[in-house]
């Protein structure tokens, strides 16, 4: 019955999302609305129950973890920009989770991303067949993309050549990330109707 | 003194050097830190949910209260927001957690959340379809280079592009596996540089942005 009550709710909540594409009404911002506030309302049960309540309060309460008082102590005077005499004091916890960020994003980049890309780039260029040609193209590719993004220097002479072809690269680049993109919107659009047509209606099996 | 700039600039340096020496020493204490100092960031930024929370209801309250245009809509938000947590805190206490199976607030998640927001995303479809109809008309090399390459990915990936020709799926395997791939590579070492320069900036205390 649950289940029931459960799809026939899904079911209008879908219809009511879709009637969008008519035009902009009332169906349409309720469950628009609705959405907001429930993953609002779940995103804060979740922070609670993966977050606060086994990341701060168990380790502090079961294995008297005290150190564990720092995070508090600078998550709440996170807080502190409620009351505006007291709200420079959240700069504090800020300033603690940009440093955090600043000093794994140095050792991350190069290690993580930098170093990684540049390593799988340095290839074979031996032999003239189909895969060397692929290796010329990737490595030339890198390199033009690299210079379209270098604007310390007058994009003139080699660097203008180097540029134009690299937004050849980026075009190729944008024009498969997007039509990636409309492939993962229509499969998510035809699992909505296959849903509407299988477990709402059962047309289909 | 208190109020200025130099404690968090000192706390962000403090912080972020540990991160880096932390890096290049595997020992205790020194090893574990990265770890320990990322579930400390997971515990501060839980606490940040609280102000973004406070926001979208404060804002939504207003309009209630004033009774601007439609204020109606924000009630089902806070209807919505305050039922979904009161679930949640009972079926903690009746379940001790919420996210059990049998749990009201699973049914809420598989009910509400799901399908509203997989329909939310494929409600973009249309749009993106329609958006680039009117921003990538063939107007130039690069528009129709770009409108080019996004038809030959959408179709050798479904059926369709294989009867077209057994050689499309082949075809947009190797835009995705070399000239994609440079230019995605290209952009993220780019990208990367420059978060590291910004990084450096951040822990001398020249970019002090984050702090006004």
């Amino acid at each position: 019955m649950g289940t029931t009550i459960g799809i026939w709710i899904a079911a209008g909540l879908t219809l009511f999302i879709y009637s969008f594409l008519y035009k902009d009404n009332p169906f349409y911002k309720f469950a628009e609305h609705l959405y907001v506030g429930i993953t609002a309302g779940y995103w804060l049960i979740y922070t609670w129950a993966y977050v606060i309540q086994p990341m701060l309060l168990d380790p502090i309460i079961k294995n008297k973890e005290f150190i564990l008082i720092i995070p508090a102590f600078f998550g709440i005077i996170m807080l502190t920009r409620w009351f505006p005499n007291i709200a420079w004091l959240s700069r504090w916890s800020i300033a603690f989770t940009v440093g955090m960020g600043a000093g794994l994003g140095v050792t991350g980049a190069i290690q993580g991303f930098i170093l990684p890309q540049v390593q799988a780039t340095l290839i074979p260029l031996s032999g003239f067949n189909f895969e060397t040609f692929n290796n010329l193209l990737i490595i030339f590719g890198v390199l033009t993309t690299l210079i379209y993004f270098y604007f310390s220097k007058e994009q003139k002479g080699v660097l203008k050549y180097g540029s134009k072809i690299g937004i050849t690269f980026i075009m190729i680049a944008f024009g498969a990330s997007f039509g990636y993109t409309v492939m993962a919107r229509i499969s998510l659009l035809i699992g909505r109707i296959y849903f509407l047509l299988s477990d709402w209606l059962k047309i289909l099996k | 003194m208190l109020k200025g700039k130099g404690i968090p600039v000192f706390i962000t340096f403090i912080v972020g050097t540990i991160m880096i020496f932390s890096f290049f020493i595997p020992h205790k204490p020194f090893g574990d830190l990265e770890k320990i100092s990322l579930n400390w960031y997971s515990i501060i930024a839980g606490f940040t949910m609280l102000l973004g929370v406070d926001s979208l209801i404060g804002m939504h309250y207003r309009k209630i209260t004033r009774r601007t245009g439609n204020w109606g809509y924000s009630i089902v938000l806070i209807a919505g927001f305050t039922g979904t947590v009161v679930i949640g805190i009972i079926e903690t206490i009746r379940l001790g957690t919420a996210f059990n199976e049998a749990s009201y607030f699973t049914y809420i998640y598989n009910y509400f959340i799901v399908p509203l927001q997989s329909t939310m995303f494929s409600l973009l479809a249309f749009f993106i379809a329609s958006a680039a109809y009117r921003a990538f008309r063939a107007r130039n090399f690069d528009a129709t280079l770009l409108l080019i390459t996004a038809i030959i990915v959408m179709l050798g990936r479904v059926p369709l592009g294989e009867q077209i020709s057994p050689n499309l799926p082949k075809f947009t395997e190797w835009i995705m596996q070399v000239p994609q791939m440079a230019a995605k590579r290209g952009i993220g070492l780019g990208i990367s540089l420059g978060a590291l320069g910004v990084s450096i900036r951040i822990l001398l205390g020249i970019e002090r942005s984050y702090l006004s």
